[in-house]
């Protein structure tokens, strides 16, 4: 055994050591591509990078989902090639350029069953702020209002609390959700319930026979139509972030993801492309 | 072996013994339908062999399953010999009066206790930054094999401590230095608590979301070394529900063959268990 | 066993022991690594805002500088006791089920289920949880996604473990002393209750304890069917927020300060963990002792 120890130490363990070292240089080299951040740029970016790769033989594109903020905090330290985002680089963020793919926007949901129309923003801050509780206040069923609130951090919520202006901690919540498909799941379980989410994921999902409408802001009707021609008062762009100037295999691949070769693949997601 | 009394109280708790725990397994089974059922109409044995497209609303799971099972050799190939190692010092050699000994265990069960998502944190620390890994499935492995090193050590201890003491003396006696007992008569004796430790070890592994999200990453192409970045089918699963619209049919066909995957690891330790090693060896 | 002191100085031997115990060495410092990546990652919080923020702020709102964890700290652990008050005693059931009531063949088919449910991913219990058990519950008091739910899925996942546990423990009884009882005319039930459970006791403590831990541990599942509101819940019905899904829910959505406090999260439950290995073992060894 102590034979086979040594073996196994000398045919195994030590190339596979030996092997990364040789993969962290490789992995410098302008085949690779590392892209983290926004969970509902990601799956986009997943399709682009594919037909990229198709187009392009011999490159890689790895597409890691996290968040806006991993997006945007990895492009800085490096650890990411490109940071999606699925916002408005901030002004502390200028050290940065962002490149717009596409655009979204935020809607609120309800269930199907929901009598209600539509809310006034003023009504929905009273009901996101727990001063209306039941929807008979607003002239709906005589029910407890479910109020679905994102997670901290989320750019979603940061774009509903910027238009509605309202501060996360006035907000009473009675379930916190992270990404989309689990809002609207829980919205789609729920008749009582009102939340919101991006209007690709929904409009997606309500034409696939999910139990949510969506609700019309400010009189415009959530779709991504009126998201494209920009009437639509709570729409955002889905960016690719980079540090620095753009250079070789990034400056290629944003390219090719702001190119209308992708403007199937993008619609395909319900998303809207930037057309420039 | 127990002579049944027929008082009234007896015939209560007996009563009581056999409703609990048929209801409980009769719901356990209606819940584990309810997971499967959905799956289990729609799949098609090509959802096995196809790539994942439009981020697996179509296609299937081939590269997804090669991916997982990368990342469950990766995990064994360190976790197996430090985990062994570790489960034979601990029962043969350590003295668990003593500092060393009596740590290491204490430890080892702090570990075992670990929640799945801080190891995931300390994978991508640790792994993926501080030795530059990378999202790979390489770091993924390596973070599971820290997961699944307190499972492994404890089936294998079990195994080791089945032994009665008699089987060792003579050998002591007769002046067999430790390395040949341990491999003529305690290893082979113990292989069963090891076996079932690597099924074990294999199935929390393929279970494991939390741990992965931050370490292997999400790519679901083909890897073509262990230092590519690969999603594990259980990743697969949570992000079709949580991050994909409409993906879920797919979970279900997703969670239709992690099940079947995990059945039949189960029934694998089953049959070694009973064929190879020839006495009942249970799970904890 | 063998001290490594005594005679046979086999060459071998040496290089056997000095691997062995070098794989000790390093399964036992993950822990300690673990622990010490914890403490640098939550530091930069604790130098900007000291300790008592995680307890004495009016809530969490990280990006408004509120860091309070208390709600958290007490849903993870009423989660998590709840679950194994709930499904420890159901697992000890079936595992005298197993061992003394049902026939030799049902037996083992019960175990065999058992055992395919205990492996059984998290992940797929949160589906579960998500698309099946919270509309239940929603029927009954919204908005679904509770206490309960955690509480009621964990326990789905503890039960089958905890009953494996307690089968192996019943089943390493000796059978001398069962010969002995029914000799001694013992029921069937008296001899289960009054020396079987109390001579296994120090074991299914340990089985039981393990359990704890990994219900406080629960990260998807809990994520998926608890709501995720940060709030002391009033009631069963309500959503609350544990520890672990405060980290999964936020972590890369996040930086600084906020970053920094969630591994404070996961800090303390490390700590509670580490806490509830030395008070089982406290108690094994009070146990012992009597």
């Amino acid at each position: 055994m102590g034979y086979k120890m040594k073996k196994l130490f000398c045919e195994i363990i030590f190339p596979i050591l030996a092997s990364l070292a040789f993969f962290n240089i490789a992995s410098a080299d302008e085949t690779k591509l590392t892209l983290t951040g926004s969970s509902t740029v990601a799956p986009l970016v997943l399709e682009i990078a594919k037909a990229f790769e198709k187009k392009n033989p011999g490159t890689k594109i790895d597409v890691q989902s996290g968040g806006s903020s991993r997006g945007i905090s990895d492009a800085r330290s490096g650890l990411a090639h490109i940071g999606m985002a699925s916002r408005d680089l901030k002004p502390e963020e200028s050290d940065l350029k962002n490149h717009v793919i596409a655009k979204d926007g935020v809607c609120l949901i309800l269930n199907k069953k929901n009598k209600i129309e539509k809310l006034t923003d003023e009504q929905v801050v009273k009901i996101y702020t727990g001063e209306i509780k039941n929807w008979k206040d607003v002239g709906g069923a005589d029910a407890p209002i479910t109020v679905v609130n994102k997670a901290e951090g989320r750019s979603t919520l940061e774009l509903f609390e910027n238009y509605f202006k309202i501060k996360n901690s006035q907000i009473k919540a009675s379930v916190v959700i992270g990404d989309n498909e689990q809002g609207i799941k829980t919205v789609a379980g729920n008749p009582n319930s009102i939340g919101y989410v991006s209007i690709g994921t929904a409009e997606f999902d309500a034409r696939q026979g999910s139990q949510i409408k969506l609700l019309a802001m400010g009189g415009v009707p959530a779709s991504i139509d009126n998201v494209k021609n920009g009437k639509f008062p709570l729409s955002r762009p889905l960016n690719l972030i980079v540090k620095g100037e753009l250079k070789g295999l990034a400056k290629k691949f944003i390219e090719f993801a702001q190119s209308p070769e992708v403007f199937n693949i993008v619609r395909q997601q319900y998303f809207e492309p930037a057309s420039k | 072996m127990i002579r049944p009394a027929a008082t009234y109280f007896e015939r209560l708790m007996t009563f009581l013994v056999w409703s609990i725990s048929l209801l409980l397994i009769a719901t356990l089974i209606f819940i584990i339908f309810q997971m499967v059922g959905p799956g289990l109409s729609t799949i098609h044995w090509r959802y096995l062999f196809l790539e994942p497209e439009n981020s697996g609303r179509a296609g299937g799971i081939s590269s997804i399953l090669v991916s997982t099972l990368l990342i469950v050799g990766v995990c064994l190939l360190f976790a197996v010999p430090i985990g062994v190692g570790t489960a034979i010092w601990l029962s043969e050699f350590s003295d668990p009066t003593r500092f060393f000994g009596k740590n290491i265990r204490r430890s080892l069960d702090v570990l075992s206790g670990i929640p799945s998502i801080v190891f995931g944190l300390f994978g991508n620390a640790f792994f993926c930054q501080y030795l530059g890994l990378g999202f790979s499935i390489l770091s993924g492995g390596l973070t599971l094999a820290c997961m699944v090193l307190p499972i492994l050590i404890r089936s294998t201890e079990i195994g080791l401590s089945s032994i009665p003491t008699n089987y060792r003396l003579p050998g002591a006696a007769l002046g067999m230095s430790k390395f040949s007992l341990l491999r003529n008569i305690i290893l082979p004796l113990a292989t069963p608590g090891i076996v079932v430790g690597l099924i074990l070890g294999i199935g929390r592994a393929m279970a494991e979301t939390a741990a992965l999200i931050f370490t292997s990453g999400y790519v679901d192409r083909f890897p073509t070394s262990i230092m590519d970045s690969g999603r594990s089918l259980s990743i697969h699963i949570y992000d079709l529900t949580m991050n994909v619209p409409g993906g879920e049919p797919n979970a279900y066909q997703s969670v239709f063959v992690i099940l079947v995957l995990l059945f039949f690891l189960n029934t694998l330790t089953m049959f070694l268990a009973d064929q190879l090693v020839g006495r009942r060896v249970t799970a904890i | 066993m063998f001290d490594s002191n005594t005679l046979n100085p086999h060459r071998s031997d040496k290089f056997l022991l000095i691997t062995l115990r070098g794989f000790s060495a390093l399964a036992g410092i993950t822990t300690v690594l673990i622990l010490l990546f914890l403490i640098a990652e939550s530091f930069p919080v604790f130098q900007k805002f000291g300790l008592l923020v995680f307890f004495i702020d009016s809530s969490w709102y990280p990006r408004e500088q509120l860091f309070n964890l208390v709600p958290m700290m007490t849903a993870s652990l009423l989660a998590a006791t709840c679950a194994v008050l709930l499904a420890a005693p159901l697992g000890i059931f079936s595992g005298v089920f197993c061992n003394y009531y049902a026939p030799p063949k049902l037996a083992w088919i019960y175990r065999r289920l058992i055992e395919l449910i205990a492996g059984v991913p998290s992940v797929v219990y949160g589906f579960w949880g998500l698309v099946v058990l919270v509309p239940l519950i929603l029927n009954i008091r919204p908005p679904g996604a509770s206490l309960l739910a955690g509480i009621l899925v964990l326990a789905l996942m503890i039960f089958p473990t905890m009953a494996l546990a307690s089968d192996s423990i019943f089943h390493s009884f000796p059978k001398e002393q069962l010969n002995g009882a029914s000799a001694l005319g013992f029921s069937r039930w008296r001899t289960i209750f009054s020396l079987i459970l109390p001579s296994v006791k120090r074991n299914l403590l340990a089985a039981l304890s393990l359990q704890i831990g990994r219900a406080l541990g629960e990260t998807m599942a809990v994520l998926m069917v608890c709501g995720n509101v940060v709030q002391l819940p009033k009631s069963f019905f309500d959503p609350v927020r544990t520890l672990t899904a405060n980290m999964a829910l936020e972590m890369s959505y996040a930086t600084g300060s906020h970053r920094s406090a969630l591994f404070v999260s996961g800090l303390i439950l490390v700590l509670l963990i580490i806490f509830l290995v030395l008070s089982a073992e406290f108690l094994q060894r009070r146990i012992q002792n009597d």
